[in-house]
């Protein structure tokens, strides 16, 4: 009895112990969304990341530790546009938490406040894992940050009345920071013009649309397929036509597609962050672009 | 967008003006001019968005739910008959348990629609279209949505959430057939009209509790179709804990007690009488799931290891065919199985699970004899298990299986199945 007794006190201390105390609980699918959070609420919400920057997010388990973490969130904000469909709905249904479910206050797709790239004019499995309602990755594109920011600020603000005005204040910090650190990207990333390069998937697309680069080609043969060696040795020739200057790949691919084509063509790979954690210097929004550029730079020369 | 126009032509007017009045440098210039560019690339690209934006999807086709088809064929090569097939030492099920037919045959083609119904509910349909031409409901349910506090209602007809792999549809499975243990227990895959009350508890891991109330439309309640009663004639509660072990490893581990008052659920002997029985019958089931990724990113290599163990116990009256002669009947048994999964490269899975069941102790009291009932005489069924499954796409998965199943008390199955199995449509998701 004793022990039984010891057990349901120990077990509501679990309960009165909660994942978080903060007032507002967000829970972000990716890292970049999470940091981004992080940047506009500081210590008035507790923000918790679904994913790390070495998780493929179309590939994703709904694990018993995210549908804890969901059931608790007052504000869910994702890339949208099919990217978590694998899991996130599982999540949604599961949780119990009418907060979160689309169409509520606390659920944000980011993609759906930024203009799409490559919304796709014929929708075919056979094409690969298409978006149908375009490219998803949008956080690479510096200007959508500050886009999607606007937006979460004015969730934070609708759901937290209380710490309205922290939010506002800490958005315009943000922002002017952003917009500082923005017109400095954007000449540093000057040089980058016009660079034709080699992607892994299609998850660059913003970046390179936001540099004037050029992609040039896909380590995939299809969005959502690994590479095999018939497209990489159809690469290889390609590359001898209309060569590029450099390959690129995210942390949560392998590297060896990269490194195969790099030893081929000799054109140079170099791993970018891709998103917040992805390397030692994309700690926050502000190094992942930083350091992207940084090495985009120091590789193309 | 139109802003953004009216603004670059306001800035080219500015740009016009300042040099007529004042010469400004050419330096200034240049800068004046790159900016008219930069926002007349903006207010192209404002209006390309704008044009994409407006051809997404209108009307009532908008409205479409999510609809999904599994289409699954399979060859058998299998060394015994399939119509003789028998679970020694229990009960048979009168369900879908044995290996299927020999040779190349359709299997069941699946039909899922899906949708959120209102702010409310989410509703699900998933048909299942045999190949003999029948059309079955294999699940259909209502689920809520606005709740909170972590409940959830379920109502309609649902796998049942007695143990981990009866919850899982057949084409989500990591073998070609079901678990020896659900097949002796739950009758291959146990679905159950009625309502699932469900919480998730406010903690940092995962913890829910959950009962549901059913019909009892299937084995083990009894004969298809339920019982002709009021109220409720099967009752399961369950609750599962899980979460992360560090950065890839996750489980979950579950207990559920599904409670049944069968009556007359009838059986046929392999001899051909057909007996009844009426009681109580209850099943314990304790399971455990422990998946491995690297980094929780299963693309390259991934592992998975799944086990539920299986305990009932029935008492009541049995009814023997052969003596037309209704006696008290008591069993306890058991049985479990251990399955493990490996990717070892992309596409690429190879799998093992061993089969044990333990048919316990039965007896029967007077007048019945253990005699007239040939096919519950004491037997532990086992069962080897390998696979090895290609995964082109997450759309598309082709299987090759080898069992030695030894169901059956005297011989020995070998079989082999080799079977594909793809989904076409939206996008499924799977739970864990």
């Amino acid at each position: 009895m004793k022990t039984i007794l010891r057990f349901v006190v120990a077990l509501s201390s679990v309960v009165v112990a909660l994942p978080a105390t903060a007032a507002l609980n967000v829970f972000a699918c990716e890292q970049e969304w999470a940091a981004l959070a992080q940047e506009l609420a500081g210590d008035k919400a507790s923000v918790y990341s679904a994913t790390n920057a070495l998780q493929d997010v179309h590939k994703v388990e709904a694990r018993p530790s995210l549908i804890a973490r969901i059931r608790s969130a007052d504000l869910l904000i994702c890339s949208g546009s099919e990217l978590e469909i694998g899991w996130l709905p599982l999540l949604l249904t599961q949780s119990g938490n009418a907060r979160i479910q689309p169409g509520s206050a606390g659920y944000l797709e980011a993609s759906q406040f930024v203009p799409k790239l490559e919304i796709p004019k014929v929708v075919d499995r056979a094409l690969g894992d298409v978006h149908p309602s375009g490219n998803p990755h949008v956080h690479l594109d510096p200007r959508n940050i500050a886009k999607v920011a606007d937006v979460l600020t004015e969730r934070l603000v609708q759901l937290d009345p209380a710490n309205a005005e922290a939010y506002k204040a800490r958005a315009s910090v943000f922002l002017e920071r952003w917009r500082a650190a923005l017109s400095r990207w954007e000449r540093e990333a000057a040089r980058l013009k016009g660079v034709p390069v080699v992607v892994y998937h299609k998850d660059m697309s913003y970046f390179i649309n936001w540099a004037g680069m050029r992609e040039a080609g896909s380590l995939e043969p299809k969005p959502g397929l690994p590479p095999t060696p018939a497209h990489l040795a159809d690469l290889v020739e390609r590359m001898k036509r209309d060569p590029a200057k450099v390959i690129v790949y995210s942390p949560y691919n392998s590297p060896r597609a990269a490194e195969f084509l790099s030893e081929r063509t000799k054109i140079p790979s170099v791993m970018l962050p891709f998103t917040v954690g992805g390397t030692e210097r994309a700690k926050d929004l502000f190094g992942l672009f930083d350091d992207t550029i940084a090495r985009l730079l120091a590789t193309v020369k | 967008m139109y802003r953004k126009a009216t603004m670059a032509l306001a800035v080219a007017a500015a740009l016009g003006m300042s040099r007529a009045a004042t010469a400004q440098t050419q330096d200034e210039l240049r800068v004046l001019r790159e900016q008219v560019r930069q926002l007349d690339k903006r207010v192209t690209e404002a209006e390309q968005a704008a044009i994409q934006a407006s051809s997404r999807p209108t009307g009532e086709n908008a409205m479409n739910p999510a609809v999904s088809v599994i289409l699954n064929g399979i060859y058998s090569n299998l060394s015994l008959d399939p119509s003789g097939f028998r679970i020694n030492g229990f009960v048979p099920t009168l369900g879908d348990v044995g290996p299927g037919v020999r040779g190349l045959s359709l299997g069941e083609s699946e039909l899922a629609i899906a949708a959120n119904i209102d702010h409310n509910f989410r509703g699900t349909l998933i048909a299942s279209i045999s190949p003999e031409d029948s059309i079955g409901v294999e699940e259909g349910y209502i689920q809520t949505l606005s709740l909170s506090y972590g409940f959830t209602v379920k109502a309609g007809r649902f796998f049942s959430a007695v143990g981990y792999q009866n919850q899982i549809h057949a084409h989500a499975w990591d073998f070609t057939d079901a678990p020896l243990a659900n097949k002796a227990f739950l009758g291959n895959q146990l679905g159950e009209d009625g309502i699932q009350l469900k919480w998730v508890a406010p903690t940092s891991f995962y913890w829910d509790i959950g009962v549901e109330a059913g019909r009892g439309r299937e084995f083990p309640a009894g004969p298809a179709g339920g019982r002709n009663k009021n109220g409720v004639n099967s009752g399961n509660v369950f609750t599962h804990v899980g979460g992360d072990f560090g950065m890839g490893t996750a489980w979950q581990t579950g207990v559920s007690y599904l409670s049944t008052s069968p009556q007359d659920r009838t059986f046929e002997d392999p001899a051909g009488t057909t007996n009844s029985f009426t009681g109580q019958s209850r099943l314990w089931v304790l399971d455990g799931i422990l998946k491995w990724a690297p980094n929780f990113n299963p693309t390259y290599t991934n592992f998975k290891l799944q086990g539920e163990y299986f305990r009932r116990k029935e008492d009541g009256d049995l009814t023997s065919g052969t003596a037309a002669q209704t006696g008290g009947f008591a069993s306890v048994q058991s049985g479990w199985y251990l399955q493990s999964v490996y990717q070892f490269v992309p596409m690429w899975r190879v799998g093992y699970r061993y089969d044990r069941l333990n048919s316990g102790t039965t007896s029967f009291s007077a007048p019945l004899n253990a005699a007239d009932f040939p096919v519950l005489a004491a037997y532990n069924p086992t069962k080897h298990t390998v696979m090895v499954d290609w995964s082109p796409s997450e759309f598309s998965r082709i299987r090759l299986q080898a069992a030695s199943d030894k169901s059956r008390s005297d011989v020995t199955d070998h079989q082999v199945f080799l079977q594909y199995i793809v989904s076409l449509g939206a996008h499924g998701a799977h739970k864990f």
